[in-house]
C-alpha cells in the first residue's frame, strides 16, 4: 500500500514536470504549427541557468530569474531566427529549431562541461515533505517531515514497521506544476491577452484585421513557452541530475506525450503526461519478468530457456522503451492521439 | 493545352541531355575509379571508402527528404540494423552456415533495411509532416533503447564484430587490404547512385515529388499518398541497409551508436547541408560529413559548434543547401552576370573569414578556461598567445567578433540588393525572350 501511494505520488509529480514541458509545446505547436525541436534544451539551459545564478545569489532568486532569462532567449530566437524562416514553410521551421537544440548543446558543453554538475536543492526541500509510517500493529500513519527513527524500528521484531518517505522535491514540484497550470487556465480565459492568444490560434487573418500584432503575440507565446521549458528546468535539474544529456532524456518523452495525447490538445498532453510518468514510475519500481510470470502460473522454465532475454527482462528493464512502444500502439489503434481532434 | 505545346519542345532536349547525362555518369564512375590512385594513402583510401558509404546512405536520405517532403529524425535505425544484420551474415559466411559471396554482403544489408522499413515504416507512414517527424524520432529511440537491451543480437556495449576475410577468394581477391574493399564500395555507390537516379524517374518517384508539393490534390486524384510514401519509405529503407552492410564491410563492426539519434541528426544534417532540392546535393553533402567528422574534428575540439551555426545560417539564408546555391550562381554565369558578383563574393568571404577568427578566438577562450584551466598554459591560437585570464583579451576578442560581423552583415546586405537585381533582370529577360 506504502509502495503503491508513494509510486503514485513520484509517478504523478513526474507527469506534472512533463506537462509543464509539453503545456508550452503544446501550446507554440497549435499556434504557429511549429514542432519546437529545442523545447528540450530549453529546458536543459535553464537548469544550467538556475546552476549558475543560484551559486550567486541562492536558489530561490534563480527560481524566478532563470526561467525569464530563457524566456527572453526564446523570444528572441523566435525574431531573428524562426520568423525569417517563415515564408519557407513547415519543414526549414522543424529544421531551425533542431539546428538550434545541436547549437544549444553544443554551447552548454563548451560552457558547463560534459560532467553533471552539482545542483543541489534548496535546504528547505533536502528532506522528506512526510513520510508514510506503516506499522502491522498501529497501521498506517502519515507523519509530517522525516519520521522520528525510533518509530521506524520497533522494539519488537514480531512488528513489521516500514517507513517510506516521500522527497519535498518531488512535492515542491508538483505544486508549482499545479500552480502554473492553474495560472495558464486563468491567463488563457479570463485575461484579454488569452483571448487574443485564444483567437490566435484558429484565425489569426480576423485577429490581425481588427488591429491586434499577432507576431508579436507568436513571439510572446514562444517566449512564455520556453519560460515554463525553463522553470520545468530549475526543478527538474535541482530534483534529477543537471547534465548535457537532460535535454536527450526528456526530449523524445516529450514529443511522444504530445503525439499520445493529439497533436496542438493541451488537456491531452495532460493526460499523457501524467499518464507516461506514472507508468515509466511504476514500471521502473517493478522487478518481475515475463519468466517470474511463467513460474506464476506453474511452468517449470528449462535451464536454456531461463537464460532467454526475453523471458529474462524484468519490467524495469523495459522501462526506458514503453514510451515509444505506448506510441506505436496509439498510432496504430488510435492514430489522433488520446484526445486529439485532427488526423494528420 | 499546356501537355500539347511543350511536348515536341521536350522531346528535342531529351536527345541532347542523354550525351550530357553520360558525361556526368562517366565522369563520376572516372572519379570513383581514379580517385584512390590519386591519394593513394592508407588515410585517404579510408576517407574515400567512408565517402562512399556517406554517399548512399544520404542519398537514401534524400529520398525522404527531398524527394518526399519526409524529415525524418531516425533514417540511422534502418542503416544500422542493416549494418547489424550485415555483420551477422558476414560471421554465418565465417561459420559456413550462410553460404554466400562476401561481395554481396552490401546487398544483404539492403533486403534487412528494407524488411525493417516494410514493418516500422508501416506505422511511421501513416502520418506526413511534423507527426512524421515525431514518430521517426519515437521509433529511433525506441531501436536505440532495445539495442542495449538484447545482447544476443546487439552485442550489448562491445557491439557486434566479425571478419570479412572469409569465404571463398573471387579472382584472388579477398578483401584483406583496404583498397579492395573501396573498389568493391565504389562499385555499390556507383550502382546506388544510379539506381536511385532512375527511381526519381519512375512513375512512383514521380507521384512521391506530387506528394511533397500538394498532397490534397494527389488524394483527389485518386491516389493514397499513405501508400506512395509507404512504398518510398521501403525503397529508402533498402539503400540506406545497403549503406549499413558497406559500413559493416568497411568497418566489420557494428556498435549501437550506428542505429543512434546522433547519426540519424547527422544524416539529416549534411543531406540538407549538401542541398534537398537537387539530386547531386546529398553527395556534396555526403563529403563534407566525412571531411568534417573525420579532418575538422583533429583541428577543434568545438566543431560540431561550428558546424550547428552554419546548419542555422544555411537554413535562413539557403534552404537550398550548397547544391542551390552552386545552381543559382551557374543560372547567373549562362547569363553573363557572375563577373558583377565577384568582388561581392571576395569582400564576403573576407568579412566572414574575420568573423570566423574573432568567433573562434572566443570558442578557443572558453573551451581552454573550461578544459585547460588547470593546465595553466596559454592558448596559441593562430599564432598568437591568447591569455584567458586577461579581461584585454576577452574584451578585445569579443569587440573583433562583434566588428566583423557588422561588417558582415553590411556587405551582405549589399550584396542581397544586387543578387535581387541581377536575378529581376534574368527574369526579366527570360520572359522577353519567351515569346520568340
Amino acid at each position: 500500500m506504502e509502495f503503491f501511494t508513494i509510486s503514485m505520488l513520484n509517478g504523478l509529480s513526474y507527469g506534472l514536470l512533463l506537462f509543464m514541458l509539453s503545456s508550452g509545446l503544446t501550446l507554440i505547436f497549435s499556434m504557429m504549427g511549429v514542432l519546437n525541436f529545442a523545447h528540450a534544451s530549453f529546458y536543459m539551459i535553464g537548469a544550467y541557468i538556475a546552476y549558475s545564478i543560484s551559486k550567486i545569489v541562492g536558489f530561490w532568486p534563480a527560481l524566478v530569474i532563470a526561467p525569464i532569462a530563457v524566456g527572453i532567449l526564446g523570444a528572441l530566437f523566435e525574431r531573428y531566427f524562426l520568423r525569417r524562416v517563415h515564408k519557407y514553410g513547415h519543414v526549414p521551421e522543424l529544421l531551425i529549431t533542431f539546428g538550434l537544440s545541436f547549437v544549444i548543446i553544443e554551447l552548454v558543453l563548451l560552457i558547463w562541461g560534459r560532467t553533471p554538475v552539482d545542483f543541489p536543492p534548496p535546504e528547505a526541500l533536502r528532506g522528506p515533505a512526510f513520510t508514510l509510517v506503516n506499522s502491522s500493529v498501529e497501521g498506517m500513519r502519515l507523519i509530517f517531515g522525516a519520521a522520528p527513527p525510533a518509530m521506524c524500528s520497533a522494539a519488537d521484531p514480531a512488528v513489521r514497521v516500514v517507513c517510506s518517505p516521500f522527497p519535498a522535491t518531488r512535492g515542491f514540484m508538483m505544486l508549482v506544476a499545479v500552480a502554473m497550470l492553474a495560472a495558464l487556465w486563468l491567463l488563457l480565459t479570463r485575461t484579454r491577452i488569452g483571448l487574443v492568444i485564444q483567437s490566435a490560434l484558429t484565425h489569426p487573418e480576423m485577429v490581425e484585421a481588427l488591429g491586434h500584432n499577432v507576431p508579436r503575440v507568436f513571439m510572446l507565446v514562444f517566449g512564455a513557452g520556453s519560460a515554463l521549458a525553463g522553470l520545468a528546468g530549475v526543478i527538474g535539474g535541482s530534483t534529477f541530475v543537471t547534465e548535457p544529456a537532460m535535454a536527450a532524456t526528456v526530449g523524445s518523452v516529450i514529443f511522444v506525450v504530445v503525439v499520445v495525447g493529439g497533436m496542438g490538445s493541451l488537456a491531452g498532453a495532460f493526460v499523457a503526461s501524467l499518464l507516461i510518468g506514472v507508468i515509466q514510475t511504476f514500471a521502473v519500481a517493478l522487478d518481475y519478468s515475463l519468466g517470474d510470470a511463467v513460474r506464476g502460473i506453474g511452468l517449470t522454465l528449462s535451464a536454456g530457456a531461463a537464460d532467454q532475454t526475453l523471458l529474462k527482462m524484468s519490467i524495469s528493464q523495459i522501462a526506458p522503451i514503453l514510451p515509444y512502444l505506448f506510441l506505436v500502439l496509439i498510432l496504430i489503434f488510435r492514430p489522433k492521439g488520446l484526445l486529439g481532434t485532427r488526423e494528420g | 493545352m499546356q501537355i500539347s505545346g511543350s511536348l515536341p519542345a521536350a522531346a528535342v532536349p531529351a536527345q541532347r541531355r542523354n550525351t550530357g547525362r553520360l558525361i556526368v555518369w562517366g565522369g563520376f564512375a572516372l572519379l570513383l575509379a581514379v580517385a584512390p590512385l590519386v591519394f593513394p594513402s592508407n588515410l585517404s583510401i579510408s576517407i574515400l571508402s567512408q565517402v562512399g558509404i556517406a554517399i548512399v546512405a544520404c542519398l537514401s536520405y534524400n529520398i525522404l527528404l527531398g524527394q518526399g517532403g519526409m524529415l525524418s529524425f531516425g533514417h540511422a535505425v534502418y542503416s544500422g540494423l542493416g549494418s547489424f544484420v550485415a555483420v551477422h551474415a558476414l560471421l554465418g559466411i565465417g561459420k559456413g552456415s550462410f553460404p554466400i559471396p562476401v561481395s554481396l554482403i552490401p546487398l544483404v544489408g539492403g533486403l534487412a533495411g528494407m524488411g525493417f522499413a516494410v514493418v516500422l515504416g508501416y506505422v511511421t507512414t501513416k502520418k506526413a509532416g511534423t507527426p512524421f517527424a515525431m514518430i521517426t524520432l519515437g521509433i529511433g529511440e525506441l531501436v536505440f533503447a532495445m539495442s542495449l537491451m538484447v545482447p544476443e543480437f546487439f552485442g550489448g556495449e562491445g557491439g557486434v564484430s566479425a571478419n570479412r576475410v572469409v569465404g571463398e577468394p573471387f579472382l584472388g581477391i579477398t578483401f584483406g587490404k583496404q583498397i579492395e574493399v573501396y573498389y568493391l564500395l565504389a562499385i555499390y555507390t556507383l550502382v546506388c547512385t544510379a539506381a536511385m537516379f532512375a527511381f526519381t524517374r519512375t512513375p512512383l518517384g514521380r507521384m512521391l515529388n506530387a506528394v511533397r508539393d500538394n498532397p490534397e490534390r494527389v488524394e483527389f486524384i485518386g491516389y493514397s499518398t499513405q501508400r506512395v510514401r509507404y512504398l518510398s519509405f521501403i525503397i529508402a529503407g533498402f539503400f540506406a541497409g545497403v549503406a549499413g552492410g558497406m559500413y559493416a564491410l568497411n568497418f566489420e563492426i557494428a556498435t549501437a551508436e550506428v542505429v543512434g539519434a546522433v547519426r540519424s541528426g547527422g544524416y539529416l544534417l549534411f543531406t540538407f547541408l549538401g542541398g534537398a532540392t537537387f539530386f547531386f546535393g546529398p553527395i556534396i553533402g555526403a563529403v563534407l560529413m566525412v571531411f568534417a567528422s573525420v579532418l575538422l574534428s583533429e583541428l577543434t575540439n568545438a566543431w560540431q559548434l561550428y558546424l550547428g551555426f552554419v546548419f542555422l545560417f544555411m537554413v535562413m539564408y539557403a534552404p537550398g543547401g550548397i547544391a542551390s546555391l552552386i545552381m543559382m550562381n551557374l543560372r547567373v554565369a549562362m547569363h553573363r552576370k557572375l563577373h558583377r558578383l565577384w568582388h561581392w563574393y571576395a569582400l564576403l568571404a573576407v568579412t566572414a573569414a574575420l568573423v570566423l577568427v574573432g568567433f573562434g578566438a572566443v570558442v578557443e577562450m572558453v573551451y581552454h578556461l573550461q578544459l585547460g584551466a588547470a593546465l595553466g598554459a596559454p592558448l596559441r591560437y593562430l599564432g598568437v598567445s591568447l591569455d584567458v585570464g586577461s579581461a584585454a583579451h576577452w574584451i578585445g576578442a569579443l569587440a573583433a567578433t562583434c566588428l566583423a560581423f557588422a561588417a558582415f552583415e553590411f556587405v551582405r546586405r549589399l550584396f542581397a540588393r544586387e543578387w535581387g537585381a541581377i536575378q529581376g533582370e534574368i527574369e526579366a529577360d527570360m520572359t522577353f525572350k519567351e515569346p520568340a
